[in-house]
């Protein structure tokens, strides 16, 4: 199911009125300004040439879209799928509509169908990427709606189920746009076959799980009723025609066959009338609603979480998308301030350990040295004292010495002296 | 005027069709109001005034109701804005109102700074908006609008002037918000006196470029009643909750012994020409003229401020991606920057650092080799005098052997002789 946005609920005052106040006119404001502005609505048809596309726009809208002078695409035999938008102008009780019809001949025709969905999502994203482009620039102007905000989806009519490129398509179109499956030419199937059919859809819808639009809920009892008889309904089988054909004096769309008219208005020939009645009468605006709150804000998210978070992974990515891209860089540059912060602390201790070690070590070196120089200088100095002690002690022998020299020397006279008093005093032998 | 601007463009491009029947989106309007309907309006009003006039009363009166607040003293020590949220019902229509009241404004000496809390206020309130726009993932259409609709700017009842306080708060916010100015408690002044304070107020805000809201002439439901209303600007009124019974109803006025003014008379006051304008004929339009004007003047000034711009040098238009991602680049590369930035800061000091201690490095070396010579020296010096000594020791070893060698031999030749001596006293003996 598509998810419809809770609205928030603030806590506040009640208040009563005690008289007349005048806003209940608010609504009469709302009125007269939005028919001051027109409309505007864009509707996509999709399917295999053939199934009466053309021929049901105009049943819906009562005009020729395509006429002589604007020739539709199914008068155009196309190689490739293409998209292409008419732009009509219709009023009704005073109020605009500009109603702009995108067609896509070619879907489906070609023998190798793969990709033949691309264009029209291509055609999808672009319409909403000039939306948003529009609403970023600094200077806004009003922005018209060009946004697709309805695609009626053309099954063929076989009677079975869907064919694989129904599901494929709707698969992967009913996140981009409100797809509202329809069975064309409905002529074709009694009401029990359209029946079975019906469920067979349904149930295969169900089974890949596409999200087709679903109508809001209200709090209505009528309108919820309606709704329900609608959903019953889905998908609508409806018959177009550009003929009027006179039925019993009235003057009716319808188609003409030998057995009889299949009209196009007649709700028990065919769901057109719900079909017009949801789609331009009840729910146009909710189509618009949707497209804008859900389908819109999806591709927006989408392309704005792609710009910020390039390269970072999903999980870290979740819990950034309630912010700006702007708020996310402001973040980020706080992250990186902090990073930066630590970074510089780090290569500070790293820088400050550095410088202490290698102040360490020539402290050591310094320290050894000093060592070193110290032991020489006691190695020197014991030397030294060696020495001295060597040099007192020969001073010593020399001075006892020549101590003793000095007394031989004298007795050695002393002796010489006797002698020759001896030998004056006459040879004594 | 931007609606006949987008019917105009919505036409550009679109061929107008004629329409075979009824095809039913004349409901489109009533599609529009039910939904507004549902989802509930929403309503701002700021009420700037001195203290004492009378707004909290003129509210009361204005929605019939009593809303929260007791009077103000004037010892306020500078403008405060209380905000009060309320929820209002009348027959079907939901209106959430908010009053936004200032408090103290006018009380101070010095008054220069007493629009600056109002514009903070109402930029803070369009910061808020902007921001849920920014964001990823946003809840517009559930998001609490708080931007400010309307300011009832109350006028003192002195009957000569504007106050130069009066002109400076209205010039400030004149681009911001839609400025209603009322002369409050004009009971106080007579009928005569009313025109010509009335004149002399509307001469002053035109010779002083201020521009205060103009009710809109262009819609011709309304153009006619709204352009008569522009004349009877600023508007003279009166407020009271008190009821009188006038006659067999009881109608709200104020009682004075010389007559009863009524509040809903129009010959007495026009309290019912302000509700009727602000309330019951222009409430969408004010709020959208916020949305549309006063909001995107805002948007334009900060997005212009954070440096974005719709074109870029060539004058090609820039998407929102573009954008972003050249702000993105812009920003990593800044970042990147920083980080080089504060590498080279720190390879500059490794580089210093390490100059710095190689130069003491180099220095230890030198006093190592410095030392290492001394040492040298020193041990040059001790092996001189060690080889001195040694010479010496040599030289008297030489001495000493020559001497002993001379004893010897003259002890030998004295031995002899005293062998003789000896022998020939022995002899003689």
């Amino acid at each position: 199911m598509i998810e419809r946005p809770e609205t928030a609920v603030p806590s506040i005052a009640q208040r009563n009125l005690e008289g007349y106040v005048g806003f209940a006119n608010l609504p009469n404001q709302v009125y007269r300004k939005s028919v001051k502005r027109g409309f505007e609505f864009t509707l996509m048809v999709v399917g295999e040439s053939g199934l009466g596309k053309s021929t049901l726009i105009n049943s819906l809208f009562l005009t020729d879209l395509y006429s002589k002078d604007y020739p539709g695409p199914s008068q155009r035999i196309k190689k490739t799928v293409q998209v292409e938008q008419s732009k009509v102008l219709i009023k009704e009780g005073g109020v605009q509509l500009t109603l702009t019809i995108v067609d896509t001949p070619g879907f489906g025709d070609a023998v190798d169908n793969s990709n033949c969905w691309q264009p029209v999502i291509n055609y999808i994203d672009s319409k909403c990427e000039d939306f948003l482009n529009a609403e970023s620039r600094v200077n806004r102007r009003l922005m018209p709606d060009n946004r697709v905000h309805c695609c009626l989806y053309f099954i063929a009519p076989s009677g079975h189920g869907l064919k694989p490129l129904d599901i494929e398509f709707m698969k992967r179109l009913h996140d981009k746009v409100n797809v509202i499956p329809l069975i064309a030419k409905a002529d074709t199937l009694t009401p029990e076959e359209c029946q079975l059919f019906k469920k067979q859809i349904m149930k295969e819808i169900q089974e890949h799980k596409i999200k087709i639009y679903e109508f809001p809920d209200t709090e209505d009892d009528e309108d919820s009723k309606l709704i329900r008889r609608i959903k019953e309904k889905m998908p609508l089988a409806v018959v177009g025609s550009n003929v009027v054909i006179e039925v019993n004096g009235r003057k009716v769309r319808g188609r003409q066959y030998p057995w009889g008219v299949a009209e196009v208005e007649n709700g028990e020939h065919c769901d057109f009338t719900v079909l017009r009645n949801m789609l331009i009468r009840t729910h146009m605006q909710d189509l618009k609603d949707v497209t804008n709150n859900v389908h819109y804000e999806n591709y927006r998210s989408r392309k704005l979480a792609a710009v910020t978070c390039n390269g970072v992974d999903a999980s870290k990515a979740r819990g950034t998308l309630t912010k700006s891209p702007l708020a996310q860089m402001e973040e980020e540059r706080r992250e990186h301030v902090m990073k930066m912060k630590k970074m510089e602390t780090e290569m500070e201790q790293v820088f400050d350990m550095k410088v202490k070690e290698k102040k360490q070590k020539l402290k050591d070196s310094e320290a050894e040295l000093e060592r070193r120089h110290e032991q020489m200088k006691k190695n020197l100095d014991a030397q030294y004292k060696e020495l001295d002690e060597k040099r007192r002690v020969f001073e010593d022998e020399k001075v006892n010495w020549e101590a003793q020299q000095r007394i031989l020397e004298q007795q050695k006279l002393d002796a010489s002296k006797t002698m020759e008093k001896n030998k004056k005093k006459g040879k004594i032998f | 005027m931007a609606s006949t601007e987008i019917a105009r463009q919505a036409g550009e491009g679109a061929r107008a069709v004629p329409l075979a029947g009824h095809v039913g989106f004349d409901s489109m309007p009533d599609q529009l109001v039910n939904k507004s309907v549902n989802h509930g309006f929403c309503f701002n009003i700021l009420c700037v005034g001195e203290t004492g006039l009378g707004k909290s009363t003129l509210m009361d009166t204005l929605f019939n109701t009593k809303f929260e607040g007791e009077p103000t003293q004037h010892n306020q020590p500078g403008v405060q804005l209380k905000s009060n949220t309320y929820e209002l019902q009348e027959s079907n229509v939901r209106l959430k109102l908010t009053v936004v009241n200032t408090v103290g404004f006018g009380d101070q000496i010095n008054k220069e700074d007493s629009y600056k809390s109002i514009v903070e206020f109402i930029d803070a309130q369009f910061e808020a908006y902007l921001q849920e726009e920014l964001k990823i993932k946003r809840t517009l259409h559930s998001y609490h609008d708080t931007r400010i609709h309307a300011c009832l700017y109350f006028i003192a009842p002195t009957g000569h002037s504007l106050k130069s306080l009066d002109l400076v708060t209205m010039k400030k916010l004149d681009s911001k918000v839609n400025i209603i100015p009322i002369i409050a408690k004009s009971d106080a002044i007579s009928k005569s006196e009313l025109t010509k304070f009335k004149i002399k107020i509307t001469s002053e805000l035109v010779s002083n470029g201020v521009q205060i809201y103009q009710f809109p002439t262009d819609d011709e439901t309304v153009a006619e009643i709204n352009s008569t209303m522009n004349g009877h600007l600023p508007f003279a009124v009166v407020g009271s909750t008190e009821e009188v019974k006038i006659g067999n109803k009881m109608v709200k006025a104020r009682q004075y012994p010389w007559g009863t003014v009524q509040v809903e008379n129009e010959n007495h006051c026009d309290f019912v020409k302000l509700r009727e304008m602000l309330i019951r004929v222009n409430m969408e339009d004010l709020r959208e003229q916020t949305h549309t004007s006063h909001y995107e003047l805002y948007r334009r000034c900060k997005l212009e401020e954070m440096g974005f711009k719709d074109t870029d040098p060539d004058c090609k238009p820039f998407s929102l991606q573009e954008t972003y991602e050249a702000k993105r680049n812009e920003f990593m590369g800044e970042l990147q920057k920083k980080e080089e930035e504060m590498r080279q800061m720190f390879v500059q000091r490794v580089k210093e650092k390490e100059g710095e201690l190689k130069e003491a490095e180099k220095e230890l070396h030198e006093k190592f080799d410095r030392l290492k010579k001394l040492h040298q020296d020193e041990k040059k010096k001790l092996e001189d005098k060690r080889k001195s000594l040694d010479d010496e020791l040599n030289m008297f070893k030489q001495k000493k052997t020559a001497a002993e060698l001379l004893l010897n031999q003259a002890q030998q030749a004295g031995g002899s002789t005293t062998l003789k001596r000896d022998k020939e006293r022995k002899n003689f003996f």
